[in-house]
């Protein structure tokens, strides 16, 4: 029953490793066995969003070229022993590894993990090509700028292409205040440009960077954004959360302030 | 200088998110319609060909383009090929 979700955003910097953080631990909090790997050569940075950078020996790369066997490479996670990272290289580039050898790896790892998490690298080339040729499901990180959106949009495409059996969306950074003075694309706005099934809103909330300061991921606390991420875990392992909290709020907001827009 | 500002256009100004959503909604279309260089060019001299049959065209200055028609309130903008293509003689 192992599921791969490859998080991705064509768009650097829109929160896609923050996501694939707080996802992991979502669903490893839930008990699920859960692996993260990280794609991104030469940049990873999903090691250090876990805090986790202090334990790495071998990595992706090791891996793929046979230096060392699959569970040698998997970190356990400090406070969840259901969830792994495997890190990537930071001192080789994105052509060391190539699709076939990651649906190969993810091939393996299927058989021991429940989900597993692919942290893609921003833009569409080698790397992009890599975390999105062994999975199923995709999770598309945007803002409501629009440089984002349309970087995701461009993303849906080629994965669509490719025939994925569920292609969902995250909103990540959304301000309420300026939805509400009609400044900044609501939830809604986003998804009649897109099309894509909404799987989370999450609001732009300093905690993140306090989290990501500390090398925990913020998933299930008491803060908007550590609520947000508890309900898009949720709904990734498959629960049914309705989306009031994301749409129910913003839609009554975008309703008043369009009395005062009218064209 | 007072008289230009009519209070209707304090009330009609756009807010920057109907900007952005309009600006998107333009932007995606041609990024979506995925026609490379070459293939409009293979489609131009097509075109040129099958209307020679008929008329004297000057294929030199022909041009050929893919824009969006169709209303934008609506969301329901399609991609559209535009083919200029001026006549020298009618009757061949």
């Amino acid at each position: 029953m192992s599921e791969v979700l490859v998080i991705t955003s064509g768009k650097g910097g829109v929160g896609k490793t923050t996501t694939c953080a707080n996802i992991g631990t979502g669903l490893a909090k839930m008990g699920y066995k859960v692996c993260m790997i990280d794609t991104d050569i030469g940049l990873r940075n999903l090691d250090v969003v876990m805090g986790l950078e202090n334990r790495i020996v071998y990595n992706l790369v090791d891996v793929v070229e046979g230096n060392c066997r699959v569970k040698q490479a998997l970190i356990r996670d400090k406070r969840h022993s259901s969830l792994y990272l495997m890190p990537c290289a930071q001192t080789r580039d994105k052509s060391s590894v190539n699709p076939e050898q990651m649906v190969k790896l993810i091939r393996h790892l299927r058989d021991i993990f429940d989900f597993i998490l692919l942290d893609c690298p921003a833009g569409i080339e080698q790397g992009f090509q890599n975390a999105v040729a062994g999975a199923d499901r995709a999770i598309v990180v945007t803002t409501p700028e629009v440089s984002a959106v349309r970087d995701a949009d461009r993303i849906i495409g080629l994965l669509e292409a490719r025939e994925f059996d569920k292609i969902e969306l995250v909103i990540n950074r959304m301000r309420n205040d300026m939805v509400k003075r009609g400044d900044m694309m609501s939830a809604t706005d986003v998804m009649d440009i897109l099309s894509v099934p909404l799987l989370g809103v999450v609001p732009d909330d300093e905690n993140v960077v306090i989290s990501t300061n500390q090398g925990e991921p913020l998933v299930g606390t008491n803060t908007p954004a550590g609520k947000a991420y508890q309900n898009i875990s949720d709904r990734v392992s498959g629960k049914d959360v309705p989306l009031t909290m994301e749409l129910g709020q913003i839609s009554f907001w975008t309703k008043i302030s369009g009395i005062f827009h009218k064209k | 200088m007072w008289r230009n500002i009519k209070v209707k256009n304090i009330f009609k100004r756009k807010s920057s998110k109907e900007i952005a959503k309009d600006r998107l909604k333009i932007l995606l279309i041609s990024d979506r319609v995925n026609c490379s260089a070459e293939t409009l060019e293979m489609i131009k001299h097509d075109i040129a060909k099958v209307i020679s049959k008929y008329m004297k065209i000057d294929a030199n200055s022909m041009e050929i383009q893919i824009s969006k028609t169709g209303s934008r309130e609506k969301g329901n903008l399609n991609p559209v090929l535009n083919a200029n293509i001026p006549i020298l003689d009618m009757n061949k």
